[in-house]
């Protein structure tokens, strides 16, 4: 059996659910949250170079090294950002984020 | 051969969709790391697969070699409470179960379409050589450096500004603590900064 497009975009379609399902699931837990959108982003990584190995177009590589990029320093950002929440209010559930309320 | 490429799909394929319903899924985040270290080295088999030779050892490298490894020891610093992490999860399970469906049937709605033209392969944007011609990295090179420098260039400084960003962000002045204070330094004069004694001679100070 062949493998081809459709397949690679059904996994990334799995991938990306679980990603979403992942945030939704999650509220006790800002790291697995992060570890949800690395996953998503991943989902969309895989559709990229899928499509440029199928449309024989080396486009969808390059923005993929992007995405890869940005999904680099969006981590980095974000658990810096956990680690001083941590330090402050002692926990990293996402019900404790509400001291911008009012 | 195609037999073989489609073993090898299928293998990475299930290793990288169960990896992600682990880390999902999983109690302790530290098993949620590990299993997207796993998920990302599926991945990056999935990349090879589809001859992206580059992208799939970047994808170890930077992922796993990086980004995987800030969580684990983000994780391992942070002094959390695992037991009650869990709790009341299941109380959202059902929302996420729901958006995520919906999700799902958008995209096979979307897949199974009519948007997708199989005339638009032939629109490329830039037409791959084939494998035996240029080497991954070098055709993805010969682009990156040349028709999109910019993005490139932009995308080293998006990194600079995490970095700088992540560094300002956990910075944290303690007080008490020796450090080098350069105006002190500088605003020093004889006056202040030599001490002149008598010291009798025959006798210590």
């Amino acid at each position: 059996m062949e493998i081809g497009l459709g397949h690679y975009l059904t996994v990334a379609a799995i991938l990306f659910v679980t990603g979403v399902f992942g945030i939704f699931m999650n509220r006790k837990n800002i790291i697995t949250i992060l570890m949800s959108v690395e996953l998503i982003l991943l989902a969309v990584n895989i559709n990229m170079v899928a499509f440029s190995a199928f449309l024989g177009d080396l486009v969808g590589q390059v923005f993929a090294l992007f995405i890869l990029t940005v999904a680099a320093a969006e981590a980095a950002i974000g658990l810096a950002i956990l680690v001083v929440f941590f330090r402050n209010r002692g926990s990293i559930a996402v019900d404790d984020v509400n001291t911008m309320k009012g | 051969m195609l037999g073989l490429q489609a073993l090898f799909f299928y293998i990475f394929a299930f290793i990288a969709v169960g990896g992600a319903l682990m880390v999902v899924l999983a109690r302790n985040p530290v098993h949620s790391v590990l299993f997207l270290i796993l998920t990302f080295v599926a991945a990056a088999g999935l990349f090879l697969l589809a001859g992206a030779e580059f992208l799939a050892l970047i994808l170890i490298v930077v992922y796993v070699g990086a980004v995987a490894i800030l969580f684990l020891f983000v994780v391992m610093m942070l002094d959390l409470d695992f037991g009650q992490m869990k709790k009341g999860a299941l109380k959202y399970a059902p929302f996420g179960l729901i958006i995520g469906l919906v999700l799902l049937a958008e995209l096979i709605i979307a897949g199974t379409g009519s948007a997708y033209h199989p005339e638009l392969a032939k629109a490329t944007a830039l037409p791959m050589q084939p494998l035996y011609e240029m080497s991954n990295i070098r055709a993805l090179g010969s682009v990156l450096y040349t028709r999109y420098i910019l993005f490139f260039q932009l995308a080293g400084l998006i990194l600079f500004v995490a970095m700088v960003g992540a560094i300002v962000l956990t910075l944290r002045h303690k007080q008490g603590l020796k450090r080098q204070s350069i105006p002190a330094q500088v605003a020093r004069n004889p006056a202040t900064a030599i001490e002149i004694r008598k010291v009798e001679s025959g006798r210590g100070i």
